[in-house]
């Protein structure tokens, strides 16, 4: 089976690495800064950590002001403050102005579990990928989340990356590449495509498993790091090629990724029969991570039974 | 020792009266916009950019430059008149407010306007990013100072007193904000609305050095910031009394034109108001 590593400890150790590298990087926390692991960044360079304390809007507005002033700025609380408490300030001081800040959460999802439907974010993919000028991406594992911290810190402007708070399988390699806005191809197939994006990707590959040696099916897999801007390539030729596609996301299912993709398709000459797994348009609740991901409809058993279901339909 | 000449007040009351001027007539022209709290800041946004700050309309993005954050981003009519008079565009261009495709939009927008520093209009946000331009020049030690301009009502919001909290905890002391105390917001005064007063105590109690002084008084504008600046470790706010709407009669402590702007017949009255009759009269 594969390793496990939390996205946050990735993301936590790459910005020190960055802050060694790049003296204009800064980051403001909101007094999650353990649990978003940005403190490790505070105690080597003290001068360009901010605790705001508890309170969302300001951090916001803040990490705005230090942008307009030339820095480049790590925002980081948990997922349902950041997009949720401060959407307002998102959307005015961040998106609009299109200034060079990444709103970096964790505890995005479900998997957050036993704090219940309170702090389980599953709604902010919907909420910032329609925000123009706002870039999303949801790494899939360790690796990836430290590449991805990398990347958006390149690129210039706005940007909103999704990390969970569990333990997740590694299952990518630590040198495969990682480019904004492009699909990966994890898995080759023929039969049906698979596209998940964070946590459900590695679902998305143990359904492909089942596929092949229960079903006889060929699954195709695509790692979708990037929801916005989508590419929209793989996907149409995901749709060309495979004659159906699973979605899988731990958000609900409304205007998530899932129906970004959904876009795409009905927009592309290939219509072909689509479903999306994720959570449907409820609130979560208390329980052990794995316990909702099985309630929630987010397992790979899940994702095979959509892949018979568009299979049916094709 | 006062903190101005006479002759410089009159010079700086003279601008100000020609950023009136172009915030009637550029109001009117959209036909919309906040005329009322734009000419109870004008006096505030007229010594700033013409005494206080340290700025260069030719270099809108100087690294150097003294920061204004206008919070109550509705008083955009009296920033675009004051830039304009500073140079950072021509004055033709303000009749082009909340036009489809103009550069001078309903509320100020960093990206197309050259002077505005930051992005404002949905209030409470301003003292949260000037906080963080200030924290910015702290860190890279350098001397600029960021201003910024609030709404009396603003301060019902409360990302106001994060930020509050925030300024004072880091020892801000090149922050400065000046508080448009014209007691009027949109649904009446302030005081009727939601009581924001004791203002000066409850500035006090989260660590700002306040001062109080008449908004319209440009000796007093100018001997504030000069106050202001003696302070080490904290934050200052200015509490500025105004009044809405000054410098045009009907308009003053008037509600009706917080967010209406003067008609035909209001604008010649204005315009008489504010000494400019003769010279949009001569043409009929």
């Amino acid at each position: 089976m594969w390793e496990m590593a939390k996205q946050r400890d990735a993301y936590g150790e790459t910005l020190v690495e960055l802050g060694r590298k790049k003296d204009n990087i800064v980051v403001v926390g909101a007094d999650l800064c353990g649990s978003c692991r940005v403190k490790k960044f505070g105690n080597e360079f003290p001068e360009r950590m901010f605790n705001v304390g508890i309170a969302e809007q300001n951090m916001t507005g803040v990490s705005a002001g230090l942008a307009l002033s030339g820095k480049t700025v790590f925002s980081s609380t948990f997922a349902v403050f950041a997009t949720g408490r401060a959407y307002d300030q998102v959307r005015q001081s961040i998106a609009y102005p299109e200034l060079d800040v990444k709103i970096v959460s964790t505890h995005a999802g479900i998997t957050v579990g036993g704090d219940g439907a309170s702090h389980q974010m599953l709604e902010d993919i919907a909420l910032m990928r329609v925000l123009p000028n706002m870039r999303v991406v949801a790494p899939a594992d360790y690796h990836e989340s430290r590449k991805a911290t990398f990347a958006i810190a390149e690129e210039k402007g706005p940007f909103y990356m999704r990390l969970g708070r569990s333990n997740v399988p590694i299952i990518t390699e630590k040198d495969d590449p990682f480019d904004i806005g492009k699909a990966k191809l994890v898995r080759e197939g023929e039969d049906v495509t698979l596209i998940g994006t964070g946590i459900m990707v590695s679902e998305c590959l143990k359904a492909a498993k089942i596929l092949d040696k229960q079903h006889d099916m060929d699954a195709r897999v695509l790692n979708m790091s990037t929801i916005k801007p989508l590419d929209d390539k793989s996907i149409v030729r995901a749709a060309k090629d495979t004659g159906g596609i699973v979605t899988a996301e731990e958000h609900v299912v409304s205007q998530g990724m899932g129906s970004g993709i959904s876009q795409v398709i009905s927009e592309s000459s290939y219509h072909v029969p689509m479903k999306r797994v994720g959570i449907p348009n409820v609130f979560g609740e208390s329980g052990e991570s794995d316990e909702l991901m099985d309630k929630y409809g987010l397992t790979a058993e899940h994702i095979v039974e959509s892949a018979h279901d568009v299979l049916e339909r094709r | 020792m006062p903190a101005l000449t006479d002759s410089k007040i009159e010079e700086l009351k003279e601008i100000a009266r020609r950023v009136r001027v172009h915030i009637v007539e550029s109001t009117h022209e959209a036909g919309s916009g906040h005329p009322g709290g734009s000419l109870s800041a004008t006096d505030i946004l007229t010594a700033l950019y013409f005494e206080i700050m340290d700025h260069k309309p030719d270099d809108p993005k100087w690294p150097k430059r003294d920061r204004l954050v206008l919070s109550k981003g509705h008083a955009a009519p009296a920033l675009y008149g004051v830039l304009a008079e500073a140079g950072y565009f021509p004055v033709e261009k303000l009749m082009s407010l909340r036009k489809l495709g103009s550069q001078l939009q309903g509320h100020p927008h960093v990206k197309t306007t050259p002077g505005v520093d930051a992005s404002t209009g949905s209030l409470g946000q301003g003292i949260s990013i000037a906080s963080g331009m200030a924290l910015a020049a702290k860190l890279d030690r350098e001397a600029y100072r960021v201003f910024a301009i609030c709404g009396d009502g603003e301060i019902q919001s409360g990302q106001i007193w994060e930020a509050a909290m925030f300024a004072s905890h880091n020892k801000l002391d090149n922050l400065i904000v000046f508080l448009d105390r014209n007691n009027l917001q949109i649904d009446g005064s302030t005081e009727e609305v939601m009581s924001i007063e004791p203002i000066v105590s409850k500035w006090n109690a989260f660590g700002w050095h306040v001062l109080e002084i008449e908004g319209h008084e440009m000796d007093q504008i100018v001997d504030a910031v000069e106050r202001a600046e003696e302070i080490h470790g904290q934050p200052t706010m200015i509490i500025a009394h105004t009044i809405k709407g000054k410098g045009v009669p009907f308009m003053e402590g008037s509600l009706a034109f917080h967010g209406k702007a003067a008609n035909d017949e209001q604008l010649e009255v204005a315009l008489e108001a504010l000494g400019e009759k003769n010279n949009t009269q001569g043409g009929d």
